[in-house]
């Protein structure tokens, strides 16, 4: 992926990074330190990954990294050169269809506030990705890193649940 | 006309954008030219400031300012006391800056202003201050030691507030009882923890005089009608938008923060937009707090289990300032006689200072703890006699017929404890079936012959809702048939959006897709208050819907001119506007908008196909006639309710307790809801989930444990545990619906009805999971170590 041959040692305070997010290819000079939350939020403003407490913890931040759920704030941009990252603004478009996970969140009423859900969305769709078809007990088990003051969790589940059975159902017609 | 919305699971219309990323919150507003402001927090609980260095910090570059308090001038000035009451003998707020004095560990010092947030901290690290530390007023104990460490030097014994309201008398009664017991509980310090921080962007336009600030805030009117003062300007040159909030949970309905005044003020110093963005370890010491509450409480019942009389005195620790008075304990004295008929009830509170961070109302505000001190009452008279838990709160149960109630105390708004409707009987028959009481102890003893250790609780309680002062809201159709509602309360994630759109929809006979509503912008609507106390949707809702009716009247009017039809014989249904009857004589909403407002151009298909219409020409006389009050179909509602509503629940539980790890564990959860009608239960079940979930926390392990220096300690998500998916159990819900009488709508506040209970019944559970070693619990929350604690320390402790 990577074609240039940047030497990150020689970088000090800033660093040339070329990334793709939801599928474009964005090319910064970035100060090292900056985080990787910050750089999707403020240099390219992708606002919708949120962040709660930059300590790792509460999974607002959540993003696909070459398709694993990571925690944007305990990443630097620097890091991330050269890799895919998926945020919830690649989903679904401003005017298209809602993702199926989505679609679920909206029908279960699976958020109130809004702010933990695009990490939540982004920690499900990995999590379905891994297991499509998880239990209860594994979909709270997964979701446990992921924190939301608003709901209590219920219509979470229940989301993820409908979500998954819709996301296999879709397989099957595509197999 | 028959209502189809009201009370139906509609979807969400905030949902689309949030769902996609799109959500608008504070965080994500950046404007051209703006820079970034971080805080300089102060390290020591209680302290003179010495001196304050900031020349290296002014020297870093892509530093703008560095602010101390000494260059606020007439800023400078305590934030204004919210709620005063002639009981707050000593009022004492906070400064935007310390001047030579802090009172908590994370009381705002210094302020930096830079070219981003990253060198903004920097320049934090280069100031320099020296502070004289004393002796830390690190809890209630020490707050109320005799000639003990004062918070504020001129507040004797630490002493804002004292209070003591008698109902009945009490000590006659005490005197001749058959039962008098005692306790002494402890209700330890939480906090709201949204998962969006406190934030604001401001933006002064020299151009134009105008001062913009985007907060993320539950009261963005208050706060404008602030700053206007502050700043000496016209409140229309100022503008506060409250946009997406990422939960609020009452945290966010405090005013002034510091930040509040100074970000606007750099703002208009520098003239170049200014954004603050509190993070998690600055919240955890700067955003209010509540709960702690040490109450002593002495009660007198009969044989039969009726209470006869409470005795209740509590000390009520409210940090180092009081920026919202005596609101919180004034609402625990007030909750605690609950659903039950306590005739003989006297109450004392003392407000004392500590150094701690300021309280004000987190959700439950004040009821979680009373909850907590009338369930442990009932919980153990229902042991020293013998009875069934449930029967004696059946026997104290106020009954339906007995409505309205009035409990004789003096409420948070200065009106009178009243309850309005309720049926608490039927709130516990239901929460018996969902539980499956009858059978519960075969089950416990099936499990204890397992070795575990299951036992149920439950909690009930009455909540006050709906309050005053008012609220009000515009409605107004707009030519294409939309309608444009605003209103001054804000929304942080309880779906107002939604619930105000089916309001509306109802009464003009459209879709709530077609509701465009609007919350918390002060340019958008100018007068009203904000949202807590569980007031928006009943407060706020009830005027949205006597907005809403003046719209549809005044339709029928203008739709009534048109087709030559009496006004009486006009329906709305399905976007139209048309003669009972003759259906084929319709218009649409639109049209009936744009013929109220009487143009010589107009615009739009609605428009030309009005045009083409062969209508009623238009009357002699003026083009708008008096009676139509001005043009278009618009009109502002207010509503002001007489008093105070009252919710009222019952939850129960049946949980595991693991006498070796002291972990706990859900085996069922059922909470019965009444929040008079329902406008949408798909929102309020989501309340009441939301709501269980954080008393789960607030029962469990939420408890801010702050040092003998009075340092936070587990000042972060790492060790404050927030409860994950994994804790809280699935909940099963059912309602009561007893409508109110004061509001046109008959609803109830429903947004902290699920936290309240929740200590209450955690402690019952577990009192009755571990009956056999006699436990007794006394003190919210209740880690697992502390567990842990009383059970080694029981007098028929478990072999371990
Ligand atoms: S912001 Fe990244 S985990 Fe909380
Ligand atoms: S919806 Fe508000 S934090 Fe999850």
């Amino acid at each position: 992926m990577r074609e240039r041959d940047d030497d990150l040692s020689q970088c000090v305070e800033e660093c040339e990074i070329a990334v793709t997010v939801n599928g474009n290819r964005h090319e910064h000079t970035v100060p090292v330190r900056l985080l990787l939350s910050d750089f999707l939020r403020h240099e390219l403003h992708l606002t919708g990954t949120h962040v709660g407490c930059e300590q790792g913890v509460c999974g607002c931040c959540t993003v696909l990294f070459n398709g694993e759920a990571v925690r944007a704030c305990l990443m630097f941009a620097v890091q991330a050169d050269g890799m895919a990252i998926t945020t919830i603004e690649g989903m679904a478009g401003v005017n298209s269809e809602l993702h199926p996970i989505q679609q679920a969140f909206r029908e279960k009423h699976g958020l109130q506030c809004g702010f933990c859900t695009p990490g939540i969305i982004m920690s499900v769709h990995a999590m379905l990705h891994e297991h499509p078809d998880p239990t209860e007990e594994e979909i709270r088990h997964e979701l446990s890193g992921n924190l939301c003051r608003c709901t209590g969790y219920q219509n979470i589940v229940e989301a993820v649940k409908l979500a998954a059975e819709r996301l296999r159902l879709q397989h099957m017609e595509v197999e | 006309m028959a209502t189809r919305w009201f009370g139906a699971p509609v979807q969400r219309l905030e949902d689309p954008r949030l769902l996609r990323g799109r959500g608008n919150y504070v965080d994500d507003i950046d404007l051209p030219e703006m820079l970034h402001a971080a805080v300089l927090r102060s390290t020591q609980a209680r302290a003179r400031i010495v001196s304050i260095d900031a020349s290296a910090a002014w020297s870093l570059p892509g530093v703008h300012l560095v602010l101390t308090a000494q260059d606020l001038g007439e800023v400078l000035e305590p934030s204004p006391l919210l709620v005063p009451h002639a009981a707050l003998t000593q009022p004492r707020t906070q400064l935007p800056l310390a001047r030579d004095t802090v009172r908590y560990v994370g009381e705002a010092v210094a302020l930096v202003v830079a070219d981003d947030r990253y060198i903004a901290e920097d320049a934090l690290d280069l100031i320099d201050v020296e502070y004289e530390s004393f002796p830390v007023v690190h809890s209630l104990e020490v707050a109320s030691i005799t000639d003990g460490p004062l918070v504020h030097d001129d507040v004797p014994g630490n002493v804002a507030a004292h209070l003591a309201q008698t109902v009945g008398d009490p000590d006659s009664v005490f005197a001749s009882a058959p039962h008098v017991l005692h306790e002494t509980l402890l209700i330890d310090r939480g906090a709201a923890m949204p998962m969006e921080c406190r934030g604001i962007v401001a933006r002064w336009d020299a151009q134009d005089s105008m001062l913009t600030c985007w907060i993320s805030t539950q009261g963005p009117l208050p706060i404008r009608n602030g700053l206007a003062a502050i700043f000496h300007l016209p409140e229309h040159k100022v503008r506060v938008v409250a946009p997406d909030v990422g939960g609020g949970f009452g945290t966010k309905i405090m005013m002034f923060y510091p930040e509040e005044v100074l970000i606007p003020f750099v703002a208009m110093q520098l003239g170049r937009p200014v954004k603050w963005i509190e993070d998690r370890r600055e919240h955890f010491i700067s955003a209010n707090q509540e709960r702690s509450q040490l109450h002593e409480v002495e009660y007198a019942f009969d044989d039969a289990g009726i209470l006869l009389a409470v005795r209740d005195t509590f000390l009520h620790d409210t940090g180092a300032y009081a920026p919202y008075g005596i609101i919180v304990p004034i609402i625990t004295a007030c909750t605690l006689p609950g659903p039950y008929r306590l005739r003989h009830y006297s109450s004392e509170f003392t407000v004392l200072y500590t150094n701690k961070v300021p309280v004000s109302p987190y959700r439950g505000a004040g009821r979680p703890q009373a909850v907590f001190v009338m369930e442990r009452i009932m919980d153990r008279i229902a042991s020293e006699l013998h009875l069934d838990r449930l029967e004696v709160r059946a026997r104290n149960f106020i009954s339906p017929g007995e409505f309205p109630w009035d409990v004789g105390l003096v409420y948070q708004d200065g009106g009178p404890t009243k309850y309005d409707s309720g049926d608490y009987l039927a709130g516990l028959d239901k929460l018996k079936v969902l539980l499956d009481y009858d059978t519960f102890p075969a089950l416990q003893a099936q499990a204890r012959s397992e070795g575990r250790y299951l036992g149920i609780g439950v909690g009930a309680y009455v909540e006050g809702t709906g309050i005053g002062p008012y609220e009000g809201a515009l409605v107004r159709v707009e030519s294409d048939g939309r309608v444009f509602v605003s209103t001054g309360v804000t929304t942080q994630g309880q779906a107002h959006i939604t619930t105000f759109a089916q309001i509306v929809a109802d009464q003009l006979g459209i879709a709530p897709d077609d509701v465009m509503v609007s919350t918390g912008d002060t340019q958008a609507f100018n007068w009203g208050v904000g949202t807590y106390a569980s007031r928006a949707a009943t407060v706020a809702g009830s005027a949205i819907h006597i907005a809403a009716v003046k719209v549809r009247e005044k339709a029928k009017m203008v739709a009534a001119d048109l087709f030559e039809a009496a006004p009486e014989d006009i329906e709305l249904a399905d976007g139209k506007v048309f003669v009972r009857d003759a259906p084929h004589r319709a218009l649409t909403l639109g049209q009936v908008a744009i013929s109220s407002n009487p143009l010589r151009y107009a615009y739009g298909e609605n428009a030309r196909t009005l045009m083409s219409m062969k209508l009623a020409g238009p009357r002699p006389g003026p083009a708008l006639p008096e009676e139509r009050g001005g043009p278009g179909l618009e009109a502002s509602g207010f509503y002001s309710p007489p008093h105070g509503s009252f919710a009222s629940g019952i939850h129960g539980a049946i949980i595991e307790v693991d006498p070796v790890t002291c972990n706990v564990t859900f085996v069922k959860y059922a909470a019965v809801h009444d929040c008079g009608r329902v406008i949408n239960p798909m929102v309020v079940e989501g309340q009441v989930h939301g709501g269980v979930a954080q008393g789960i926390g607030g029962a469990f392990f939420e408890r801010l444990v702050y040092d003998e220096e009075g340092q936070i300690i587990n000042a972060s998500f790492m060790d404050y545990l927030l409860p994950t998916a994994a804790e809280v159990p699935s909940l099963l819900v059912d309602h009561v619906e007893t409508p109110s009488p004061l509001n046109p709508l008959g609803v109830k506040g429903a947004g902290e009805a699920g936290v309240i209970p929740v200590p209450a019944l955690f402690a019952s559970a577990i009192d009755n999971a571990l009956a056999p070693f006699g436990i007794r619990i006394r003190e919210m929350p209740l880690h697992p170590s502390r567990l842990y604690e009383l059970l080694r320390d029981a007098k028929d402790k478990p072999a371990l």
